[in-house]
């Protein structure tokens, strides 16, 4: 019996192996959901299980990690994270973007370009993009089988019709190298674009639907959109208060009891690097 | 009328365990006609539609179907992506209960585009567009377009499902009792556009129904079925003014004497 009560990264090899298959599987189909054996993680709840799942099957001693929760570094969730992966992995962490080897995320792309070599880690509540169309798994199954993706134009078709654009903001459904659509999972539609022929590889974990899937480096990614309506990614017409960005994701805050409200960054990193760079507004 | 049938089925059985559903049917449907096939209730109508269109498999026999895309394509053998696309851009197939035509969750118009959608439509403009033309050729009111089917009347539904069917221009419809639920004053109403649709159209169509009626008003042919069998084929008038099967006498007389 070895002192610690974990093996390396809390998983064992097995099952880390088994991940480790069902990714590669992912990797080789990009867009394609892999089904996989999900285990039960202990902590984050609320958070899911699956990126962490990912996280730990991919994770060598060398590997520096990074955790966001929405845009931010600092949350209860990311900061207990992170904490985890230090005490089973004895990993180093980071908040840098571009230190980070590995960078499990939810909800958010960091701003920061990605670079060949890191890895994205992506939390996912729901890895089916038909799912609110076409409530049998078996039916879907084939829908992708046979790539018949008439029904998920339904959803933009409503949304135009309704709105007299696409509204549809985050979880924004693209098809993964000309093939399969994808739930690039609940990041803003801003971030679509930050997926398309990115240089890092892009790993997505739904533990509750035990469900992988991936981007491989230097994929087509593309939102769907009509040709009359193409996609725009939207963000707040605003610039971040603290360091001025704006070419950045915003996220609305109330700063004081009447109700001003302001912007600011969301990716709180790439903030505070503009900032420490002399970048403040 | 061209030379070939759009569709020969020969032989055709589909079995339930032990029970032949559909015993040994062969029938040719031309282009531009309209093939009526009646009988009682449990006699093998639907089971048979069904079958031509893919959605169950035949236990025996063979459909030919002269497609526009893919040319003569012997359908109890084709591959279920081929298949699919065929029924997604040549068939139409109306249900009897309009809910299982038409997604009651999506708008008129999504429900209509949606065809479009599936055949590769990506422009919103035309999608609308003509959802609103088939609507108005459904007698929908246009200014439905963004509601839901399920605020619709039953006879509206059926009309929509119609105009879902319709809008991709599809060479081959079937239709399982397309006014099968509805009240007798809505279902003449629908009777006669279904009639008017498809003169306009030039379509192929089959359609199942126990009521006579419907088959006199619509086709040209009828084959009569009678547990799984087809017990007399003939035009129309002919059938129906002297039917020559001792089965088809009794359905005859049935409708006259209600
Ligand atoms: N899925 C099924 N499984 C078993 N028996 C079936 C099934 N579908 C239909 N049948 C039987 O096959 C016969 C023909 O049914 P059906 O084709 O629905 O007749 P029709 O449409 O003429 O009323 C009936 O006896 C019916 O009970
Ligand atoms: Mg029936």
């Amino acid at each position: 019996m070895s002192a610690t009560p974990y093996n390396f990264a809390y998983l064992d090899e097995q099952t880390k192996r088994e991940i480790r298959r069902a990714l590669l599987k992912a990797l080789a189909i990009p867009g394609h959901q892999v089904p996989f054996a999900s285990r039960e993680m202990p902590l984050a709840r609320g958070w899911g299980t699956g990126g962490m799942q990912v996280t730990a099957a991919v994770i060598g001693r060398d590997d520096v990690l990074k955790v966001i929760d929405q845009g931010a570094d600092d949350t209860t969730n990311a900061v207990s994270i992170r904490q985890f992966f230090t005490r089973v992995a004895g990993v180093r962490t980071t908040t840098r973007t571009e230190e980070a080897t590995i960078i499990q995320t939810r909800h958010r792309i960091p701003e920061t370009p990605l670079r060949p070599g890191q890895i994205m880690v992506y939390q996912v509540p729901q890895p089916e993009p038909l799912w609110r169309l076409e409530p049998s798994r078996a039916e879907t199954r084939r829908l992708h089988a046979l790539a018949e993706y008439g029904i998920m134009h339904v959803k933009l078709y409503e949304d135009i019709a309704r709105h007299g654009r696409i509204t549809l903001a985050y979880d924004y459904p693209v098809l993964v190298h000309g093939r399969y659509v994808m739930a690039p999972s609940p990041i803003p539609a801003f971030d679509n674009p930050k997926l398309h022929r990115s240089p890092a590889i892009h790993l997505f974990g739904a533990g509750r639907e035990k469900r992988l899937y991936a981007v491989p480096p230097h994929t087509d990614v593309v939102s769907l959109a009509f040709e009359d309506h193409p996609f725009r990614p939207w963000k707040a017409d605003a610039a971040c208060m603290l360091c001025g960005a704006t070419d950045s994701y915003l996220d609305e805050i109330l700063i004081d009891d009447r109700g001003t409200r302001r912007f600011i960054c969301s990716d709180t990193d790439w903030c505070e690097r503009r900032r420490a760079k002399g970048k403040a507004a | 009328m061209t030379d070939a049938p759009l569709l020969s089925v020969h032989d055709l059985s589909v079995r339930f365990g032990a029970l032949a559903a559909v015993d040994g049917v062969s029938f040719d449907l031309w282009p531009g006609e309209v093939l009526a096939i009646v009988g009682e209730s449990g006699s093998g109508k639907t089971t048979l539609l069904r079958a031509i269109h893919g959605f169950l498999r035949p236990t025996a026999g063979s459909i030919r179907y002269r497609s526009d895309r893919f040319g003569e394509v012997e359908l109890t053998v084709l591959d279920e992506p081929r298949r699919r696309l065929l029924a997604r851009t040549e068939w139409g197939f109306v249900h009897q209960n309009p809910r299982d035509g038409l997604r009651l969750s999506h708008s008129a118009g999504a429900n209509v585009g949606e065809r479009l959608m599936a055949a590769g439509a990506r422009h919103w403009g035309n999608i609308r567009a003509q959802a609103l033309v088939w609507l108005d050729r459904v007698e929908i009111d246009q200014a439905r377009i963004d509601d839901l089917p399920r605020t619709f009347s039953g006879g509206m539904q059926q009309r929509l499902q119609i105009a879902r069917v319709l809008v991709i221009n599809p060479r081959l419809v079937l239709m399982d009792e397309p006014t099968g639920g509805l009240d007798v004053s809505v279902q003449a109403r629908l009777l006669d556009l279904i009639r008017r649709l498809v003169a306009e159209l030039g379509l192929s169509v089959i359609v199942v129904t126990h009521d006579l009626g419907v088959a006199r008003l619509l086709a040209q042919r009828i084959l009569v079925m009678q547990r799984g069998r087809v017990v007399e084929a003939g035009l129309t008038d002919q059938v129906l003014d002297d039917p020559q099967h001792p089965y088809s006498q009794l359905l005859v007389s049935s409708v006259l004497a209600a």
